[in-house]
């Protein structure tokens, strides 16, 4: 079975050419088929998505997404259906509410048929960190799919779903859709609401979509942005029509490239496929300007200090007493230590340890407060960047896919994989991942674009823009061999 | 910074979890790498630098003082690992 | 020589507000409601929750920290208070840290005849965590989430206080005030007002502080006395002998009315205070501020200030009278219906505070309204009963809500001052107790009340007392 975006699902259930049930059966044969091999979902809610479906199946299309299936990764609460942010302390955890973005596309009449893998609380660039499953790269099952968000992303890119839901923190829906060859949108921080996101950290946080196109991309965001009263850090922004201005173009528009920007560790393919996509876009009349971020070197320090100082606080009501996984013990001490030290995984304890230490008496001057100062200055040299630019180009990541394995046992390589990616989330800006081509060795390689705060629409103009340019078509990955 | 296998013992007490000798041996060098790359901040001047805590700057987000509903007893007790029906049981809390 | 030791007290004051709802979610903090039934995901602090901040905790705070004379931080913030604890449902408490909502105010209280002042060094806001109760036999304790989240304020003092009693005094007035400002009911065995004190002794003339001890859980205004005193005859005894007093928390124990030391394992404790990311900064412009200090009223001080001013009171009446708002209420309303406000004191003090604390009602459900004390107190004043009969006419008024005029006329105790009526019995009085009437004349000023006593004996207490003690002169006048 082909595979679709939303635009044409959409069109479809609109020409009254299908019916909502049989996009939803067709998701599920396509997860059935793939999945095994792919490992993008945690639960699948074949029941659930049916039925939802069924329902819909005598209504009219009354909102973009009516009728069109999607999945939702594993930290996105969801009433009545297990959550557990791919950490056995979830084990068994289904939620008493739904996350606003759930509530959002359920309205929309979207079709949730599951919810996909993620390292562990959203910890990690890989989804080795899961405590459930591997997912591979659809492009080649070696390779990770990034992450943490590498469900949403495989799901998308093997065709399972047309659109998925991730969350960013430090590029984990960019980095992700940047290794799978799928469009991944970091917004604003703020435009889309964290209730019932399960918290990382909180400062950084951000939902997004997952789509095969920058297009899919502005209907999602469309439906999930917003205000929402049950967020106090949601922005009170009006919501841009992302749709509409798709198609402005990119004369005119000023790229910026950064002068400083540090090589080191950027792959040559990865260096000259981003290249030759600013180059595409300068051919259609874009303006490339040279900007310079000076503080931008400080950005993983600054991150791995604020990220997992916050961490360490969000996850410390993971302790046995009200929801999930207890493990007894001798005395309520060794009760939380048992629970805590059994429930969570070995990068999630790294980083609530690092984080501890980062807040703890004595260090929170030298750590916690320096990251916080760091974070002003990261985001002043954007503010004096966006002076004579309108979007800041780099590499989504230095490098394509990696090997499973191939980085675990150095939890510091790793994190530098997020070099590109951080900064937006210091800064609170959106950023954009865009496939601009595959490497010799047949894996894909993403573009980002980094823009003014509330300004998705731009982001979004110049993704479609490139999408029309590149004068490809990302190819789909080899799963179905 | 580097962390001796006691302070991650003692933050590991601080966060409630359980490290053994082997762990905090392997810990300790992994989070020294870490907070030692940390430790470029170090070498900046920010002492004029006001910190951020949020991207922007949001004043007064304040709901009124309207009741809504609260959750049925068994739904808020559903995912307790422990209870008495109406409460949740947890191993004693030493007091006095 | 034995030292003389100077007591020196810090209180820590949890006040819960009266809101409608918690402080970062919509559930009802209403008191006694079944456990884990006024509870939702946010106050579960269940995964992926946020909090909002609630409006009228923020107003009632202000008012708070406003009458506790306190410099108000316009720009403040909320901070994470992370340690674990079962009833602290997120692992971390919502609390203000560096930027407390108010700082820098202070309290009078009346010490022996003079007045004090003890300085407050912070107000702020926080969440209360939830409650706890431990198996007798100390197999498990039993988490009710109820409370979680209700509005707190935390009122920390100087260490400005000197005595067990003053630190009574300080915490009545803590009491007062808040339930002036309508900001809490400030109940201490519901758990709405909650007191720490930090207590420790040094020797007379010594600047620096004494080693202090951690007093927790004292559960009544009687008890933060008591528990002090107690504490301050333990500290003189071990500072006496030689010894030292140990930094440590301790509790009251009401069956032995004494501190016991609470053996915690002290781990230094380290909060990891930082900025609460999930909620924006708080600002108060100048109008917000305005508009509360506009709505502040007149305080227990100030009003007591008053009563001795304008009423003539003495400053035992003003005091038991403003203690407390609604007595305050009442009394002002017995005046405003036309009362002479010392009669009016005489009256709420004695009769009525009598009859509601006998009944356990509180003032507000005291069924004799002020306007009708007011028209009892009008009748003594006419002359139409004795002060002895408004007692009578007071109890009746109590049980059958009804008026004094009536309850007067129905009950027949029209006070008898016609001297036609009275003629008579009088005369026959004098006729038979001879001996009374020469002992008055033999200078006896005692026996002239033996003849009145008889006279109203006679009259079922009806006879104007003043017009039989004229009518008697008259008869066997020198």
């Amino acid at each position: 079975m082909a595979v679709h975006t939303v635009k044409q699902i959409m069109e479809s259930l609109r020409r009254r050419e299908s019916k909502p049930s049989e996009w939803a059966e067709a998701s599920l044969a396509r997860i059935r088929a793939l999945d095994e091999r792919i490992g993008a979902f945690l639960h699948v809610d074949e029941a659930g998505a049916l039925e939802a479906a069924r329902r819909l199946d005598g209504e009219t299309p009354n909102h973009p997404l009516f009728g069109i299936p999607y999945a939702l990764k594993d930290n996105l609460c969801t009433e009545g259906i297990p959550t557990t942010a791919a950490s056995r302390i979830l084990e068994g955890y289904v939620p008493p509410y739904s996350a606003t973005v759930a509530d959002k596309l359920r309205q929309a009449g979207g079709v949730l048929v599951g919810k996909t893998n993620l390292d562990e609380f959203a910890m990690g660039s890989s989804t080795e960190n899961s405590a459930y499953k591997k997912t591979r790269n659809p492009y080649n099952p070696a390779c990770v799919p990034g992450g943490s968000s590498g469900g949403s992303a495989a799901a998308v890119a093997a065709g399972m779903v047309p659109y998925a839901l991730g969350s960013d923190t430090g590029g984990s829906i960019r980095q992700p859709a940047s290794f799978c060859g799928v469009v991944g949108l970091k917004p604003t921080y703020g435009r889309v609401s964290r209730y019932g996101l399960i918290a990382f950290a909180s400062s950084l946080d951000q939902i997004g979509p997952f789509t095969r196109t920058a297009e899919d991309a502005a209907y999602v965001l469309q439906a999930i942005s917003g205000h929402d009263p049950l967020d106090s850090t949601s922005a009170p922004e009006p919501v841009d029509d992302f749709v509409s201005g798709l198609d402005r173009g990119v004369k005119g528009l000023r790229i910026g490239v950064v002068r400083d920007l540090s090589q080191e560790g950027l792959d040559p393919e990865v260096g000259r496929l981003v290249e030759a996509a600013i180059a595409t876009l300068e051919g259609a009349g874009a303006e490339v300007v040279e900007v310079s971020l000076p503080h931008m070197h400080y950005a993983v320090a600054t991150y791995y200090l604020i990220a997992p100082a916050e961490a360490s606080s969000n996850l410390a009501r993971y302790d046995g007493v009200r929801y999930g996984k207890r493990v007894s013990g001798d005395s309520l001490i060794d009760m939380y230590e048992r629970t805590r030290s059994e429930g969570f995984g070995i990068e999630v304890k790294r980083r609530i340890m690092i984080g501890t230490y980062a807040l703890s008496s004595g260090y929170y001057d030298a750590y916690y407060l320096r990251a916080q100062k760091m974070r002003t200055l990261i985001r002043e040299d954007y503010q004096k960047a966006f002076e004579t630019c309108d979007v800041i180009a780099t590499p989504t990541a230095p490098t394509p896919a990696f090997r499973l394995g191939e980085k675990v046992d150095d939890p510091l390589q790793m994190y530098l994989n997020d070099i590109y990616t951080i900064p937006a989330n210091l800064a609170g800006l959106p950023g954009i991942s865009v496939p601009c081509g595959l490497t010799e060795a047949g894996l894909p390689v993403g573009l980002q674009l980094v823009g003014r705060a509330f300004d998705e629409k731009t982001l979004l103009a110049a993704a479609h823009a490139y999408e029309q340019l590149r004068g490809f078509e990302m190819p789909l990955p080899g799963v179905e061999q | 910074m580097k962390i001796s296998a006691d302070t991650v013992r003692h933050v590991a007490k601080l966060a409630r979890l359980a490290v053994s000798e082997e762990e905090a041996a392997r810990l300790a060098p992994q989070l020294s790498d870490i907070i030692g790359y940390a430790d470029e901040l170090q070498a900046v001047d920010l002492a004029d630098v006001p910190p951020t805590s949020h991207p922007f700057a949001l004043v007064n987000v304040l709901r009124e003082d309207e009741p809504r509903p609260s959750l049925p007893r068994e739904r808020a007790l559903a995912n307790a690992p422990d209870t008495d029906g109406e409460q949740v049981r947890v191993p004693a809390v030493l007091e006095g | 020589m034995t030292t003389q030791f100077e007591t020196v007290i810090g209180l820590e004051v949890h006040v819960e507000l009266k809101t409608k709802t918690k402080i970062f979610c919509g559930c009802s903090t209403q008191f006694g409601a079944p456990p884990n039934t006024n509870v939702c995901p946010v106050c579960l602090g269940h995964p992926g929750t946020l909090p909002v901040l609630n409006r009228e905790a923020v107003e009632l705070a202000l008012k708070a920290a406003l009458a506790l004379n306190c410099r108000i931080n316009q720009d403040c913030k909320f901070d994470r208070k992370n340690y674990f604890y079962p009833d602290l449902p997120k692992g971390y408490q919502i609390s203000q840290y560096d930027q407390p909502i108010g700082e820098d105010g202070w309290v009078e209280i009346d010490v022996n005849g003079e007045r004090k002042r003890i300085g407050i060094i912070r107000v702020h806001l926080e969440e209360d965590a939830g409650k706890s109760m431990h198996a007798p036999d100390g197999s498990h304790s039993l988490v009710d989430y109820n409370r979680t989240g209700v509005p707190l304020i935390e009122i920390v003092s100087k260490p400005d206080i000197r005595s067990p009693e003053e630190a009574r005094l300080y915490l009545e007035a803590i009491r007062s005030i808040m339930q002036y400002c309508d900001v809490s009911d400030c109940r201490m065995e519901e758990g709405s007002l909650r007191c720490d004190a930090n207590i420790s002794l040094r020797p007379v003339g010594e600047t620096k502080f004494g080693e202090k001890t951690e007093l927790k859980n004292i559960n009544s205004f009687r008890f933060v006395q008591k528990a002090l005193e107690y504490e301050v005859q333990r500290q003189t005894e071990v500072l006496s002998s030689g010894g030292s007093v140990e930094q440590e928390t301790r509790r009251f124990d009401e069956a032995t009315q004494t501190t016991v030391s609470m053996r915690t394992k002290e781990e230094a404790h380290d909060y990891r205070y930082f900025p609460e990311p999930d909620l924006v900064r708080l600002q108060v412009d100048d109008a917000w501020l305005a508009r509360v200090r506009d709505s502040l009223p007149e305080l227990p001080l100030q009003k007591r200030d008053r009563y001795e001013r304008e009423f003539n009171l003495p400053a035992y009446d003003a005091g038991v009278l403003t203690s407390d708002i609604g007595v305050a209420t009442y009394f002002e309303a017995v005046v405003a219906a036309g009362a002479d406000p010392k009669a009016a004191s005489n009256w709420v003090m004695t009769d009525v505070l009598g009859y509601v604390n006998a009944q356990g009602l509180s003032i507000q459900e005291a069924p004799v309204s002020p306007a009708q004390l007011a028209g009892l107190i009008a009748e003594v004043n006419k002359g139409t009963i004795s002060i002895k009969q408004a007692r009578d006419v007071f109890k009746i008024m109590c049980e059958t809500g009804k008026d004094a005029p009536t309850v007067i006329r129905e009950h027949g105790f029209e006070q008898i001052s016609d001297e036609g009526a009275l003629a008579a019995i009088i005369d026959e009085v004098i006729a038979n107790n001879p001996k009374s009437v020469q002992d008055y004349l033999n200078g006896k000023e005692k026996a002239l009340g033996a003849l009145v006593g008889q006279t109203m004996k006679a009259t079922k207490g009806k006879a104007n007392p003043a017009v039989v003690n004229k009518m008697i002169l008259e008869r066997i006048g020198k």
